[in-house]
């Protein structure tokens, strides 16, 4: 139901071993949002969401997705998450693309998590909308960059999520494969009604996309949607005019 | 001799028997510990047996009796290498080589103050699959039994872990559970396959028929059931080769094995020479 909360954080703060990486992080996602989170290298975008999945320990504060406080969340079929790719990938792990994105159905399954036949055509199904099915044989370890990481957003929605969290996707990217990518999530946003958390270093062109900017640096220097975003003093200040102007030039 | 009269001796047959079902084992669960980078835990927990076999000859326990020991000592170093790992700011080679250091310097000082039974704790080295007995061939079933059954349950699950952690874990997988369960059974694989090819070459049951599989499978299916036909392969070939020629079971084994991770080598290199490097 729009306007339903879909993320929420409370003065969150989490911790590595080496300390701190966010301070009194407070925010709430709505759904069907579109949120970008940027902000500067070492801002603890990657931190944040990591944290609202339970990769990363909550030292102070709380977060909730969907209503419910992290640690007692089990609703994992609501949430389809990718990762950076090139951190992710084992280049000689031997699993099909069809293999790969079968693991994303995991989390809507009850022990023994056993695959069958509609997993297959869900599967299939999956590729196919994403216009990847003659990938569907090779191996993950044999595809481009832009391949592989359209092969982990299928995995990451075939379970038909409410919510995608997208770490840095298109690091390892060229512009024109980015801007697609992109361009397919919000496709997936606007088809789909699901609501999406991308974090990006590319603040100029997420701003295309997102109904919704977060930027970081340790703590939340601004949160609003994009057209406060383009018109807030403190993003003047902190890029300046034109630099401001320019990320927020849709085209 | 040929090769029915062989097959006719009832040590050789109990030989076969259990030593191809501990090497289905050991090659399966050997995908999983290669592609998850621990492979070498079944160094460390061989280790940690011959330091457990120590104390079972110290108690004047011997052959099935010394499972008895082995076991819930090798379980628990298996949990104590994770543990290591999750909370004490270790890597997993540094967790297995303390805990390794552990087993063998435990075994080396039982060994010297018992005096008499450093001969028997040798065999436990080499391994001497063709001495097994009907007992130990039917402890050795029923445990290769549970762990396949188990491992068939939480097959996705490993799949998922073997990926990777963070997706998995997002995917509502347990994923410190579904480790846990891994190394507990790569831990009762290592005590059964101590018999097979001694504490000193358990190691290689686990990784080359997983490291030749990855070479030329298509999946990850395919690699499982590759890693176990030449598991098996190798412990049919390596037993009746080592008859045939008069060589020891266990390193015969060991080098069938290893000519078969050379020839997956080649292949791969033959058969897809643009994905080789």
């Amino acid at each position: 139901m729009p306007g339903e909360i879909v993320v929420r954080t409370e003065q969150l703060a989490c911790c590595y071993r080496e300390g701190r990486v966010l301070e009194c992080v407070s925010f709430e996602v709505e759904r069907g949002d579109y949120v970008g989170i940027v902000g500067p290298n070492g801002s603890g975008k990657s931190s944040l969401v990591k944290s609202l999945l339970g990769l990363v320990e909550i030292c102070h504060g709380t977060a909730s997705l969907f209503g419910s406080r992290l640690k007692d969340f089990s609703d994992w079929h609501k949430v389809g998450y990718l990762p950076q790719s090139l951190n992710l990938l084992n280049p000689v792990f031997p699993a099909t693309v069809r293999e790969t994105v079968g693991l994303g159905l995991l989390s809507l399954k009850r022990f023994p998590k056993r695959m069958n036949r509609s997993d297959n055509d869900k599967i299939d199904e999956t590729l196919y909308e994403l216009g990847i099915s003659d990938l569907k044989t090779k191996l993950v370890g044999e595809l481009s960059g832009g391949q592989l990481q359209r092969v982990l957003l299928a995995r990451a929605i075939v379970n038909d999520p409410e919510l995608l969290v997208l770490d840095e996707p298109t690091a390892a990217l060229d512009q024109e494969t980015r801007e697609r990518f992109y361009s397919m999530i919000a496709d997936i946003n606007r088809t789909r009604g699901v609501t999406i958390m991308l974090v990006t270093h590319d603040s100029g062109a997420i701003g295309k996309y997102a109904s919704k900017m977060l930027y970081l640096d340790k703590k939340v220097l601004f949160y609003g949607s994009f057209e406060e975003f383009c018109h807030s003093p403190e993003m003047s200040s902190l890029f300046g005019e034109h630099s401001q102007h320019l990320m927020c030039h849709r085209h | 001799m040929n090769l029915l009269e062989i097959l006719s001796y009832g040590f050789i047959q109990r030989a076969l028997l259990a030593g191809t079902l501990i090497a289905l084992l050991c090659s399966v669960l050997g995908v999983f510990l290669v592609l998850r980078r621990i492979s070498l835990i079944g160094d460390g927990l061989a280790h940690v047996t011959f330091g457990s076999t120590a104390i079972a000859l110290a108690l004047k326990m011997y052959s099935t009796l010394s499972l008895l020991v082995s076991m819930p000592i090798v379980l628990l170093a298996s949990l104590g290498i994770l543990k290591l790992t999750e909370k004490g700011r270790l890597s997993g080679d540094a967790a297995i080589g303390l805990v390794s250091a552990l087993g063998i310097s435990a075994g080396i000082i039982l060994a010297s103050v018992g005096g008499g039974y450093n001969v028997d704790l040798l065999s436990y080295l080499f391994g001497n699959i063709l001495s097994i007995s009907l007992e130990e061939v039917i402890i050795a079933a029923l445990l290769c039994v549970g762990v396949i059954v188990l491992m068939s349950l939480y097959y996705n699950e490993l799949f998922a872990i073997a990926f990777n952690d963070e997706l998995a874990k997002v995917s509502g997988v347990n994923a410190s559970y579904i480790s846990s369960i891994l190394v507990l059974l790569t831990a009762l694989s290592v005590v059964l396959a101590m018999k097979l090819v001694g504490i000193m070459l358990i190691s290689s049951m686990l990784i080359v028929p997983a490291a030749s599989a990855l070479q030329l499978a298509r999946g990850f299916k395919a690699c499982i059931a590759l890693a176990a036909a030449q598991g098996c392969g190798s412990v049919i070939i390596g037993i009746i080769l080592s008859i045939l020629i008069n060589l020891p079971a266990s390193a015969t084994i060991v080098m069938v094995n290893l000519l078969f991770f050379a020839t997956a080598f080649v292949t791969r290199r033959i058969i897809y020479p643009k994905n080789s490097n």
